[in-house]
């Protein structure tokens, strides 16, 4: 895959404050790249030093194997949509969508034939003579989309573009970005603070934190082996747990968590001669069944079986989320399928039996 | 036979707010009738036969016919419209280019610059005129309509530019990038883009500046020639030797011409929506 993006060793101070710190990443064609993080991170100035707002104070920026660091904006072969659109607003839709045409200098029938089929690409067509005013959100973000896709920019950037959208109107955009993205096969670089936004549309997510990079891969790399705490704090939820090393052989490590529960990692997982680390459980990963019944879980498998109480049971619907207190004392959350109204439910109180695959735990460095 | 359902006397307000409501009705009427009694009685006696303002002899329009047939306050007339046309111009020019570059961009004494702006607004109008009129004696610039509209615009524009700041704050600042980031020069983004958002500082400002340098009567006075006086200056010195019905002719020309501009420009900004 060739290199779309490139960022080579990029530094961004403002005054005495570092916002980006030395970071390289590489975007490749095609690819759809979510810069996650929290507000305050640097993802929205990185994608600002993409678009030319921002020069770095130090590194290089290439596009499309082009250095383009002193490149102004209106000189790069890259679009954006912004979080508030800015859509002009004394143009109608055509003119907002045909404006990057217009700079281009592009023919006016060529220009016209674009514009329609832009909006008919968002599912826009017979708006052209509307004012972003008499427009809804969802249809200003669609203008939004189309006024940059108009171009056809080599890299289309997206800061938080669904931020001001309902939760239900949102989901339906992540998906058609994603279908847009495959069928143009443009590369898209999005900015998001939303974990679940960012594992529903993107081929590779960078975690932004403090202005660095903290880790970068596959939705499913980044959710089941987050690389750092702030990784595995940040997307999903989980439960941190500092472990010390009990026991060791070659093949397994011994530890125990905060709150004296014992478990068992495979040493593959275990950093090479740490004695302390950080321990990260997902909440969904640990099984869960009535002490009656422990063969309804599927223990067998699994390395690492204990007892709790429930403590409290929060319904979610879809699921029920369990704070369970071990016989030590480690206090976890996990969460359970409601998959029958008439199965197993849990109540605060009852005792449980749970079963946690010793692959299923994520080994964090200690910091 | 079930009897028949009483109801409640209907509440009626407290009488403590019937005063206060019958005192506020009274109170506005006493303000409008103050602020537009004069101008009404003047408009009245410009159709008064006296020449005298207090006694009413009878309709005429004669006052009228001499307006427009004195040729000096005829010509007082269109040199105030050029000078308020061509500093409105040059106003808004200055104005609005200012608040961009102060707005947007961050240079040394920028603070500085921002209160300088504000001076002219609040300097005594006497003190202006002095000045300008040493300005103007010491570069050995003669007085007339370039002398005039230069101060006519150095008081005008401040308003402009106050007017398009308070917008500027408000704008988007992506709107600027967005057009950047479509291909436009920084000079096209703010020619295509932020102009057409600021219209209407522009035209409130513009108003304002018109209106300002159309009746201004002491800068004009330190700076005119007897070729450029304006409708004040004439007006002014016809109101020293005596009050003429022609004033009030005069006078109720303007208000009208006022309300129609008001209209007018109401109007333009209804059209433009």
């Amino acid at each position: 895959m060739a290199t779309m993006v490139h960022l080579r060793g990029v530094t961004k101070r403002f005054g005495t404050f570092d916002a980006v710190r030395d970071v390289s990443l590489e975007v490749g064609a095609g690819e759809f790249l979510t810069l996650l993080g929290p507000s305050g991170c640097g993802k929205t100035t990185l994608l600002r030093l993409m678009a030319g707002f921002e020069a770095p104070t130090v590194g290089t920026v290439e596009i499309g194997g082009q250095d383009v660091t002193r490149l102004p904006p209106y000189r790069r072969p890259v679009n954006q949509v912004f979080q508030s659109y800015a859509l002009f607003p004394h143009l109608t839709v055509a003119e907002n969508v045909g404006f990057g045409l217009r700079m281009q200098r592009v023919a006016a029938a060529e220009g016209q034939a674009r514009v329609r089929e832009a909006l008919a690409l968002v599912s826009l067509d017979g708006l052209d003579a509307r004012r972003p005013h008499q427009l809804s959100g969802g249809q200003r973000q669609r203008v939004a989309l189309a006024r940059a896709l108009v171009c056809r920019p080599k890299v289309l950037l997206l800061d938080e573009p669904l931020s001001a959208l309902d939760a239900k109107l949102r989901r339906a955009m992540q998906l058609e970005l994603k279908r847009l993205q495959r069928q143009l096969g443009i590369t898209f670089v999005f900015v998001t603070h939303d974990q679940e936004e960012a594992l529903t549309m993107s081929d590779r997510i960078a975690i932004v934190h403090e202005g660095r990079i903290e880790q970068l891969g596959t939705a499913h790399e980044i959710y089941h082996r987050p690389a750092t705490r702030f990784a595995a704090d940040f997307v999903g939820q989980a439960n941190l747990l500092e472990a010390r090393v009990l026991l060791q052989d070659e093949a397994q490590v011994r530890v125990s968590v905060t709150g004296g529960l014992e478990l068992t990692v495979p040493r593959a997982a275990w950093p090479a001669g740490a004695m302390k680390a950080l321990i990260a459980m997902r909440p969904e990963k640990v099984h869960v069944s009535r002490l009656a019944n422990p063969a309804a879980a599927p223990a067998a498998a699994a390395t690492n079986l204990f007892e709790a109480r429930i403590e409290e049971e929060i319904f979610q619907g879809a699921t029920d989320q369990l704070v369970i207190v071990t016989a030590t004392g480690t206090r976890l959350s996990v969460v359970v399928a409601n998959e029958s109204a008439y199965g197993e439910i849990f109540h605060a109180g009852d005792h449980v039996s749970c079963a946690l695959h010793a692959d299923d735990l994520v080994v964090v460095p200690a910091e | 036979m079930p009897a028949a359902p009483t109801f409640p006397a209907r509440r009626r307000w407290p009488s403590g707010i019937r005063i206060v409501d019958g005192a506020v009705s009274t109170w506005t009427a006493v303000v409008l009738a103050f602020l537009y009694a004069p101008i009404v009685v003047l408009v009245a006696y410009s159709f008064n036969q006296s020449r005298l303002n207090i006694v009413w002899q009878g309709f005429t329009f004669e006052w009228y016919r001499q307006v427009l047939q004195n040729s000096p306050l005829l010509r007082a007339a269109q040199n105030s419209l050029v000078i308020a046309v061509v500093s409105t111009l040059l106003s808004v020019l200055l104005g609005t280019v200012g608040a961009w570059l102060l707005h947007r961009y961050r240079f040394a004494g920028a603070r500085t610059l921002q209160t300088l702006v504000a001076v002219p607004m609040v300097m005594p109008e006497i003190l202006m005129g002095i000045s300008l009129l040493i300005l103007f004696a010491t570069v050995g610039m003669g007085l007339g309509f370039t002398a005039v509209i230069i101060g006519h615009v150095t008081f005008s524009f401040p308003f402009v530019l106050v007017a398009v700041q308070a917008r500027l704050r408000g704008l988007d600042p992506a709107m600027e990038e967005a057009a950047l980031d479509l291909g436009a020069t920084p000079l096209q983004a703010f020619w295509l883009v932020i102009v057409p958002c600021l219209r209407p500082a522009i035209v409130a400002g513009a108003l304002m500046a018109f209106t300002l340098s159309w009746d201004e009567l002491i800068v004009t006075f330190f700076t005119t020639s007897a070729a450029s006086a304006t409708l004040p200056i004439r007006v002014f010195g016809m109101a020293k030797v005596g009050l003429n019905p022609m004033l009030n002719a005069l006078s109720a020309i303007f208000i009208l011409a006022t309300i129609a501009f008001v209209f007018f420009s109401d109007y333009l900004r209804k059209l433009s929506r």
